[in-house]
């Protein structure tokens, strides 16, 4: 975790934005929003919606109110008066639904992968293709630092394009993770079109 | 199978707490922060119990997010109840960073300035 003990109490004229963490169940999300985070990650629930009623058996706890889903995230104070959040994805592809939420008002997104488990990456790759309004940048996340691959070999087993940045990650590690993050807002900053100039 | 009324009610009774209604009036991201600008003791009494338990926490500047995962309440409801007590003038609802006509590369800029002073 980083500490930042100045930061720990947000001005009252905060702002904020947010990064999402997305990558299959296992992929280290919430320990890259960890290496991050100002404060301990927390977990926020989402009440099950009528997307996700098929594949929620409810006949097996009738006294279930609710079917929940965890979302975990973190934050770090960027200035005085701006917030960056971090949001990791719910880890089972069926709820897809949240993902929208999760995105919407998102500076973009860091599509964890595990290099021994590159196919369970592929449904958030496929997401973010669909959604883009979304930049990301795929970071595999080498635990012991070693990448079994070439990085021109992985690119093509994700099937991604020449221009989403493809770099390798600790995310146990804070410099490793916020450069992952920097690579992802330098990529964004070519969506983001020209810096206006004033007549 | 669970049958009709069942599930109907399964679904409906956490919005119990908010009168029914399952959408906010007002855009809450997840990361949109609230804040009580004027915390009064007087109108917390007056409050449910969700509701007050909300007020109180955004003394301090929250998320939503943050607001449904302190206090364990459902995003969904949050959202609701947040909408509620911003309607009344009671929380204050903070502009996102790109709103107030900020455009995406300078707020871009300003996220890249941050993550770089960021250390162990």
């Amino acid at each position: 975790m980083v500490s930042r003990p100045s930061s720990t109490e947000l001005s009252p004229s905060a702002v904020s934005t947010k990064i999402v963490i997305a990558g299959g169940f296992g992929a280290g999300k919430t320990t890259f929003v960890r290496s991050i985070s100002e404060i301990e990650p927390v977990t926020t629930e989402a009440l099950m919606t009528e997307a996700s009623r098929e594949t929620d058996d409810l006949s097996a706890t009738p006294d279930k109110v609710t079917t929940t889903v965890a979302m975990d995230f973190g934050r770090v104070s960027l200035d005085q008066d701006l917030a960056l959040y971090l949001f990791g994805t719910p880890g089972q592809d069926r709820f897809w639904f949240l993902w929208d939420d999760l995105i919407r008002g998102a500076l973009g997104a860091v599509v964890l992968a595990d290099p021994r488990r590159l196919a369970d990456c592929f449904p958030a790759i496929e997401y973010f293709e669909n959604t883009p309004e979304a930049p990301f940048v795929v970071a595999l996340n080498c635990f012991d630092g070693i990448l079994p691959f070439e990085l021109d070999d992985v690119r093509s087993a994700l099937a991604i394009g020449p221009e989403v940045p493809l770099l390798t990650c600790d995310a146990r590690d804070t410099t490793s993770a916020v450069y992952t993050l920097v690579e992802l807002v330098r990529y964004a900053m070519s969506f983001a079109g020209p810096v206006a100039v004033e007549a | 199978m669970v049958t009709g009324a069942l599930l109907r009610s399964a679904r409906v009774r956490p919005y119990a707490m908010t009168g029914g209604r399952t959408r906010a009036r007002l855009p809450l991201l997840l990361e949109t922060l609230v804040s009580v600008p004027d915390y009064d003791i007087a109108i917390s009494q007056r409050l449910v119990a969700e509701s007050r338990e909300i007020y109180s926490l955004c003394r301090g500047v929250r998320s939503v997010a943050e607001v449904s995962a302190d206090l364990n309440i459902p995003l969904g409801v949050v959202r609701v109840l947040l909408s509620d007590l911003a309607d009344n003038g009671q929380i204050r609802i903070h502009p996102s960073a790109t709103s107030a006509g900020v455009p995406e590369h300078v707020l871009l800029e300003r996220v890249l300035r941050g993550l770089q002073t960021i250390k162990h």
